[in-house]
């Protein structure tokens, strides 16, 4: 427990990432273009955006699993575009993710995926891996299922499983894409509740990419809108309240974003 | 016209990028494979998931074509009495290409396939990047299991396949074409050779090496859903098919340089 004096999370309120002129493309299209944007250590940033706005894309830049054609993705000084692969294993240590699929090996059980990323690391008895495999399914409202295989699991389950496993290796930020997709709205509101006490209990950096709007409002500090290979929007939901941008309002409103010939028009 | 140019370069490059990126598959495999930890839980899994469940339709195969080979050697030539060498042709032709090359091509395209449709799947299902994102390395992990497993059983396959196939053909020998036990075995005794064992496992240890990169390329390259996967397995097949056939005629002649 910290002391009253003391914050409960140091260093909370600085730049974790500060992302610069990102540009990614796939043949002739430019799906990142020039985005730079900041992450604060402790914050949860939420990333808006329509499908194949290339939010995810921006996700998978965070921990270095997608290259860039151009920019930079400054983790604490370091700029994760520039890293090999072999380079990226100890950040990527303290940088967990949970994928919209949940990803789990299907060919194990759920022990040995939430436990992989300990054995993987090394350094741990088998006895502390099961207590803390143990303790990380307990805190998702898992707990005994340690010996299903991931088929047997329903979606809702399989994303909690998948949290569990980023979760058990204590990361300092985790990255959620697409957290609650095709999730019914009861299981949607308990994988957001464990976004936010999890923020809330480890002190985690979180960013979390989504297209719904009730989970963004629940655990998001600051919220961004990817439009055109860019965020036209990146501000506190108060300020999103406020804003005319009209990609946003278009976006929270659920309408068709106006064009340029109605903008130029109007 | 002025377009025309690139794409023909584009044409050519793709098969040639393919070959680069097998080259370095393969690299960093076989440096993944001797480098420690060895995690021999997982080659045991793939050995018995590659190797044993491959034994029917190896045994079946060799089997046969053993059997086959006496026959028509037996048949084609009545007149020059070829049917006394009969242990000669089926041993030699069995060690020294028909048995690595079969099993290569029918385990190979099984165990080819089902490596590609493993990691395909995986790719396809963000399996492979949970474990880059945990810092694991999917070559380590994935593609030396599968590779150790490979160079490990496709020999042994062969071994066996040998063996059946010379038993097929003494089957024949004695039961259809009327020769003697010994008089088979005594003309396999002398005729094979450490050189011809040799010859042939040497070739199932290169096309083991084909089939286990080919697989684990496609697989991790494959894209596009479901039908990706199935088009990156058929892929597989026909890309380590063609390797075996192609290879086998320069592995022919290089063995024979060296022996």
């Amino acid at each position: 427990m910290s002391s009253p004096e003391q914050p409960a999370h140091p260093g909370r309120g600085e730049a974790l990432y500060a992302v610069r002129g990102l540009c990614r493309r796939f043949g002739d299209r430019s799906v990142l273009d020039d985005l730079s944007f900041d992450v604060m250590r402790g914050e949860c940033l939420v990333v808006l955006g329509r499908s194949g706005s290339g939010k995810s894309l921006t996700l998978r830049q965070l921990n270095g699993l997608d290259e860039a054609e151009a920019g930079s993705v400054l983790f604490e000084g370091t700029d994760l575009v520039q890293l090999t692969e072999r380079q990226l294993y100890p950040l990527r240590r303290r940088i967990a993710m949970l994928f919209q699929s949940a990803a789990l090996f299907d060919s194990i059980d759920v022990l040995e995926n939430v436990a992989f990323p300990l054995r993987e690391h090394g350094g741990l008895s088998e006895e502390e891996i099961r207590e803390r495999v143990a303790g990380s399914l307990a805190w998702v409202g898992l707990s005994g299922i340690e010996d299903r295989m991931p088929a047997a699991l329903s979606g809702g389950m399989k994303k909690r499983v998948a949290l569990a496993r980023s979760l058990v290796q204590e990361p300092e930020v985790v990255l959620f894409d697409e957290p609650t997709a095709g999730l019914d709205p009861v299981t949607s509101a308990t994988i957001a509740s464990l976004i936010r006490s999890t923020q809330a209990e480890f002190g985690t950096t979180s960013v979390v990419v989504t297209h719904d709007l009730r989970l963004a409002r629940e655990v998001g500090d600051r919220v961004a809108l990817l439009d055109g290979g860019r965020f036209c929007f990146i501000g506190t939901w108060e300020q999103a309240e406020r804003s005319t941008d009209p990609a946003l309002r278009a976006f929270l409103e659920g309408r068709q974003p106006p064009s340029e010939e109605d903008i130029d028009a109007a | 016209m002025q377009q025309a140019a690139p794409r023909i370069l584009l044409d050519y490059g793709a098969p040639l990028r393919h070959v680069g990126n097998l080259s370095m598959l393969a690299g960093r495999g076989l440096t993944a494979l001797v480098r420690p930890p060895y995690e021999f839980r997982s080659w045991l899994h793939q050995m018995e998931h590659l190797g044993v469940s491959s034994l029917g339709v190896a045994a079946v195969t060799t089997l046969f074509t053993g059997m086959v080979l006496a026959l028509q050697t037996a048949y084609s030539l009545p007149e020059l009495g070829v049917k006394y060498y009969i242990g000669s042709v089926v041993s030699k032709s069995l060690t020294r290409e028909l048995g690595p090359v079969l099993v290569a091509l029918i385990v190979g395209g099984r165990i080819g396939s089902g490596m590609t449709a493993e990691l395909g799947t995986m790719k396809v299902t963000e399996q492979i990047d949970a474990m880059r994102s945990m810092a694991a390395d999917p070559v380590k992990k994935l593609v030396v299991p599968k590779l150790a497993a490979s160079l490990i059983m496709l020999p042994v396959l062969t071994i066996l396949g040998d063996f059946l196939g010379i038993l097929g053909g003494l089957f024949i020998a004695t039961n259809q074409l009327n020769l003697s036990y010994g008089l088979y075995t005594n003309d396999v005794l002398q005729a094979l050779t450490l050189g011809d064992v040799l010859n042939g496992l040497g070739k199932s240890v290169f096309f083991a090496l084909f089939i286990a990169i080919i697989g684990c390329y496609n697989g991790l390259t494959a894209s596009g859903g479901a039908e990706g996967v199935g088009r990156a397995t058929t892929r597989t097949v026909v890309w380590a098919s063609i390797m075996v056939l192609v290879s086998d005629f320069f592995l022919t002649k290089l063995f024979h340089v060296l022996t």
